[in-house]
């Protein structure tokens, strides 16, 4: 990638990418630590999204709010939360981020005025109570809104937009589109697009590559003028991958990758829902087959879609600059993480 | 007789019944993928994926089964059912009611419940209660693979709306999907007469409302749903090594309750605990509690509930929902001081 003519204001590679990358470490521990079963129930990634949460938090000041999706990780380790905190949350430890009590979709730091919520579009209606918090208390402070371009089906998410836009509320709305609701394609549930419907609300929005941190940067900050200079909301949608599909353990990830053995399981039961007395013809029932694999090789394709990783576009771009400065860099990342791997797994007692 | 899982009871329930009945038609998020042998042989006109949009695809479900279909509506978990409530509360169970009994709403809401899996108290809920308080809603909870098939056919039957919760330790694709994503590191307790079981080679719709007794016991009687049904015989066979006798009565739906069945189970023996995984204050528990009063019966009477937001924490929330110590410790208290 090209260093950009014109870097945006405050923008810095080097603390940008060294942050994408303690995301991505960190979220891969979350993984291993998830494998060895010391995590339980879901566990949602926010990997592939680093660009987007650097852009986008790295620009955030004191006082700003964060209302976060079911990804919340990499957004609030940018934000600054102790990450060793956030790790014993996620084991449940009382000692952790939330005592324990809330999980990795129910992440909340109230000294960060930072709230995630795993319902689908409420970070929609929290960031616009956010922001109008911050209209009487903190003038000049913002509230952002993460979310996927499934949530934007969601009522609630489309009426806080037209609800920031009504009462000026310095919002801004980063649609972080994977193109997937759940486990299905959202071009096929969806109508128009998110900017469309963000200008159908007389918002401004603007879309971009969401892998490529510096043009997230660069559109975040003049949403971000925007809104602390009193002018109301903004829409930025930008596009990404979901490598780990929609969460650790997806089985439809499962298939994509081992599709012998997961098959197999399903084999049985297919054959006999083709072949049912009753029901549409052997052909469209053969074409449905074919619909539900073919929506599983794009899944393994995603899954190993290098080209859209935006820690990889960083890195090349880094290397060609200085090649020993980053990996120097990425040495003091991998030690910092496992550092905090080390002391969030560490009994309570120790651990002060 | 043959052995089949929960879930693949309430998929052959539902296949019979699609198959011969056009009107039955499959909406909600990832269906095409959830239910994909339903998918395969009866297509996306009839299992159709929706966008996350519960209240506009729940409210939808209820006119289009006002108008002539037999929608079953998917919200994945019950706990989504909070985004779309309107149209449950305020529409699917006011209707027949405002049109003066003219205009029913045949839908069937399906959701998986429950919690044990360790994710977190907006992911974990029962809300059978909340959901029954509502006059116009019937809501099922089946605790075994064949209760399961039946009582979708009786949701199926039924000419009102009825909420059919599936409990996610009972049906192994929601546990896996939610909890164990293929992982051998974590286990669950699921109660294995509950996650498979015995079903009839053709399936039955069972009455509404109607409770199964599972367990005779002459000192006191144990009342539950769902998985705590499984629980209370599981406490039963421990208070029967104490010498306590303990009967089990699955109520199977909670709204309308088998009112007959519980004054009858209760003045038996004199002393009730209702095991409710659903919130312990203005619930099930408590409207079991009224029921008996207003019929003059004044057992021994204690409940064993979800006392407060499900901790993500696997260890306490292990204590918060009932479990079969908090049961057996209840219903021993109830016995010793009566």
């Amino acid at each position: 990638m090209a260093e950009p003519a014109e870097a945006a204001v405050g923008y810095d590679p080097w603390p940008v990418y060294r942050q994408m990358l303690r995301s991505r470490f960190f979220e891969e521990a979350i993984s291993e630590l998830w494998k060895q079963g010391l995590i339980s129930g879901e566990m949602h990634l926010s990997t592939g999204e680093e660009a987007i949460a650097a852009g986008v938090v790295m620009q955030l000041e004191e006082g700003d709010a964060l209302a976060l999706d079911h990804r919340p990780t990499s957004a609030l380790l940018l934000r600054g939360i102790d990450p060793v905190l956030i790790l014993r949350e996620l084991l449940g430890r009382p000692d952790g981020l939330c005592r324990g009590m809330g999980g990795h979709m129910h992440l909340f730091s109230p000294e960060h005025l930072a709230a995630s919520s795993g319902i689908v579009g409420a970070s929609g209606p929290a960031a616009a109570g956010f922001a109008l918090a911050g209209q009487h208390l903190r003038p000049g402070k913002v509230a952002v809104a993460f979310f996927g371009e499934g949530a934007l089906n969601q009522g609630m998410l489309l009426e806080s937009m037209n609800l920031a836009v009504a009462w000026q509320l310095p919002v801004l709305f980063i649609c972080k589109d994977n193109q997937w609701a759940i486990t299905t394609q959202s071009p096929d549930v969806s109508g128009g697009t998110p900017a469309g419907r963000a200008r159908g609300f007389g918002m401004p929005a603007a879309e971009g590559d969401g892998s490529d941190v510096h043009a997230v940067w660069q559109a975040v900050a003049v949403a971000l003028e925007r809104a602390r200079g009193g002018e109301g909301p903004t829409l930025l949608h930008f596009h990404c991958n979901r490598p780990e599909q929609h969460m650790l353990g997806d089985p439809l990830l499962r298939i994509a990758r081992r599709p012998v053995r997961e098959l197999s399981q399903m084999a049985g039961p297919a054959t006999r829902a083709i072949l049912g007395r009753k029901g549409t013809s052997l052909r469209e029932r053969t074409r449905n087959l074919g619909r539900f694999l073919s929506a599983i090789r794009r899944i393994g394709a995603d899954a190993s879609d290098e080209h859209s990783d935006p820690i990889s576009q960083s890195r090349a771009a880094l290397a060609g600059v200085d090649k020993e400065r980053l990996l120097t860099l990425e040495q003091v990342v991998v030690e910092e993480v496992s550092g905090i791997v080390r002391k969030a797994i560490a009994p309570a007692e120790e651990a002060r | 007789m043959k052995e089949i899982t929960f879930a693949g009871a309430i998929e052959a329930a539902l296949a019979q019944a699609m198959a011969t009945d056009p009107r039955i038609v499959i909406f909600g998020e990832d269906v095409q993928a959830l239910r994909s042998n339903l998918f395969f042989r009866f297509g996306e006109a009839r299992v159709r994926p929706a966008p996350i949009s519960e209240s506009a695809f729940v409210g939808a479900a209820v006119t289009a089964a006002m108008a002539g279909l037999r929608p079953v509506v998917e919200v994945m978990l019950v706990d989504f059912i909070g985004v779309t409530m309107d149209a449950l509360l305020n529409h699917a169970a006011k209707t027949a009611a405002f049109s003066g009994n003219r205009w029913q709403v045949p839908l069937v809401v399906r959701a998986s419940c429950g919690g044990g899996y360790g994710d977190g108290g907006q992911h974990e809920q029962s809300l059978w209660g909340w959901l029954a308080h509502i006059p116009g809603l019937s809501v099922v909870v089946p605790a075994t693979p064949a209760d399961a098939g039946r009582l979708m056919l009786t949701a199926l039957a039924h000419e009102g709306p009825v909420i059919y919760l599936e409990h996610k330790l009972l049906s192994a694709y929601w546990l896996d999907y939610l909890g164990a994503g293929g992982r051998e590191t974590v286990s669950y307790d699921v109660p294995e007469a509950g996650a498979r079981g015995p079903v009839p080679d053709s399936w039955q719709p069972l009455p509404l409302g109607e409770a199964a007794q599972w367990r005779q016991g002459s000192d006191l009687t144990l009342l539950s749903v769902g998985v705590g049904v499984h629980r209370s015989l599981a406490a039963a066979e421990r208070l029967q090594a104490e010498g306590i006798s303990a009967g089990v009565v699955d109520l199977r739906t909670v709204a309308p309750l088998d009112e007959n069945a519980i004054r009858e189970a209760v003045s038996a023996t004199g002393r009730v605990v209702v095991v409710d995984e659903d919130y312990e204050k203005f619930g099930l528990a408590g409207e079991i509690a009224a029921l008996l009063l207003e019929a003059g019966l004044k057992p021994a009477y204690a409940r064993v509930c979800t006392t407060g937001t499900i901790p993500y924490d696997r260890r306490r929330e292990e204590e918060v929902l009932p479990n079969v110590g908090r049961i057996v410790t209840a219903a021993r208290a109830l016995v010793e001081a009566s």
